[in-house]
C-alpha cells in the first residue's frame, strides 16, 4: 500500500463514513439525528463516485453527473423529511420514533 | 510524504472524526455542528481532487442548505439543554457488531480487487464541460435526468408546503371573530342607552 493517497485511500474514507452513518441510523431514535446519518451515507456515496471518476474513468464525466443528481435528490429528500418531522412534532409533541408507533397501523 | 498527502490525511481525519461525533454525541445541536464540519471536510476532499465545481455545490447545498435546515428544525422541535436519552446497551452492541462486520467485509473486498484504469485521454472537469453534458441530447447526455430532477424538485416543493401546512386552522379563527362581533354588539347598545339616559335626565332637569 502506497503512502501517497490514491483511490484506495478515498475508498477507505468513504467506506468508513458509510458505516458511521449506518451505525447512527441503527442506534439513534431521534428523527433529526437519523436524517443526519442518512446525509452521511449519501456523502460517502458521492465520494465514491468522484473517486472512481478521477482515478479510473478520467475520460468521462458520468461520476460528476451522478454526484450532482445525488446532491439534488438529497436536498429534496431532506426538505420533505423535515416537513414530515415538523408535522409529526405538531401532533405528537415529540420526534422520537418510539412515540410514533401508531403510524405503523 | 509531501504537503498534498498531509492535507488529504488531515481532511480525511476531520471528516471521519466529526462524523463519529455527529452520530455518537448526546447533545443534538453539537451533533448538527459536527455534521457541518464533516460535510466541510468532504468538500475539502473534493477540492483536493481538483473537482472545484462539485466542492462548491457541496458547500452551497449541504452546508448552506441542508445543515441550516436541520439546525432550524432542531430549534423548532427540541427543548434547549435537553440531552438525547441513553440508548440500550444491547442495541448499541448489535449495531457495532453489524457495522464492524459490514465494514470488514467491504474493506477486504475493496483491497483485494485491482481496478483497471482507462487509457483514454482525460477530459477536463470544467463547468463548461459539465453544463454541456448536462443538457446534451446524444448518447452521453443527461437531458432527460435533468428534466426528471427538475420535476422532482417541484414535487418536493409542493409536497413540503402541503405536508407542513396546518390542516384545521379555520375553526378557531372564525370563533374568535364571532366573539369579537358579539362583544361589539353588546357594547354599542349599552352606550346608546347610557347616552339616552343622560340626555333624558338632562332634559328633565
Amino acid at each position: 500500500m502506497n503512502i501517497e493517497p490514491g483511490l484506495y485511500h478515498l475508498l477507505f474514507v468513504s467506506t468508513t463514513l458509510f458505516f458511521i452513518g449506518v451505525y447512527g441510523f441503527l442506534t439513534r431514535r431521534n428523527l433529526i439525528t437519523m436524517l443526519m446519518s442518512i446525509e452521511l451515507i449519501l456523502n460517502s456515496v458521492n465520494i465514491n463516485f468522484i473517486a472512481f471518476n478521477k482515478y479510473l474513468w478520467a475520460n468521462r464525466l458520468d461520476g460528476v453527473m451522478f454526484t450532482v443528481f445525488v446532491i439534488a435528490i438529497a436536498a429534496a429528500e431532506a426538505a420533505v423529511a423535515i416537513a414530515i418531522i415538523i408535522n409529526l412534532y405538531r401532533s405528537h409533541l415529540s420526534i422520537d420514533v418510539e412515540k410514533a408507533e401508531e403510524m405503523k397501523y | 510524504m509531501n504537503g498534498s498527502s498531509i492535507i488529504f490525511y488531515l481532511l480525511a481525519a476531520m471528516t471521519i472524526g466529526c462524523g463519529v461525533i455527529a452520530v455518537s454525541t448526546r447533545q443534538i445541536f453539537r451533533a448538527a455542528i459536527s455534521l457541518l464540519f464533516s460535510l466541510v471536510g468532504v468538500a475539502g476532499i473534493y477540492f483536493w481532487m481538483d473537482y472545484q465545481f462539485i466542492a462548491a455545490v457541496q458547500i452551497v447545498v449541504y452546508v448552506g442548505g441542508i445543515v441550516v435546515l436541520i439546525i432550524f428544525s432542531i430549534f423548532l422541535t427540541q427543548q434547549s439543554g435537553d440531552k438525547l436519552p441513553i440508548q440500550k446497551l444491547g442495541r448499541k452492541l448489535f449495531a457495532l457488531l453489524a457495522v464492524f462486520c459490514g465494514f470488514a467485509l467491504t474493506i477486504v473486498q475493496v483491497f483485494q480487487h485491482t481496478f483497471t484504469k482507462t487509457t483514454a485521454a482525460p477530459v477536463g472537469v470544467t463547468v463548461r464541460n459539465i453544463g454541456e453534458e448536462l443538457i446534451a441530447l446524444d448518447k452521453n447526455g443527461y437531458a432527460l435526468p435533468f428534466e426528471v430532477v427538475s420535476m422532482l424538485l417541484l414535487a418536493a416543493l409542493i409536497g413540503c408546503i402541503v405536508i407542513a401546512m396546518r390542516t384545521t386552522p379555520e375553526q378557531p379563527h372564525e370563533e374568535k371573530e364571532i366573539k369579537r362581533r358579539e362583544e361589539i354588539k353588546v357594547i354599542i347598545p349599552k352606550e346608546d342607552k347610557v347616552l339616552i339616559i343622560q340626555e333624558e335626565t338632562g332634559g328633565t332637569e
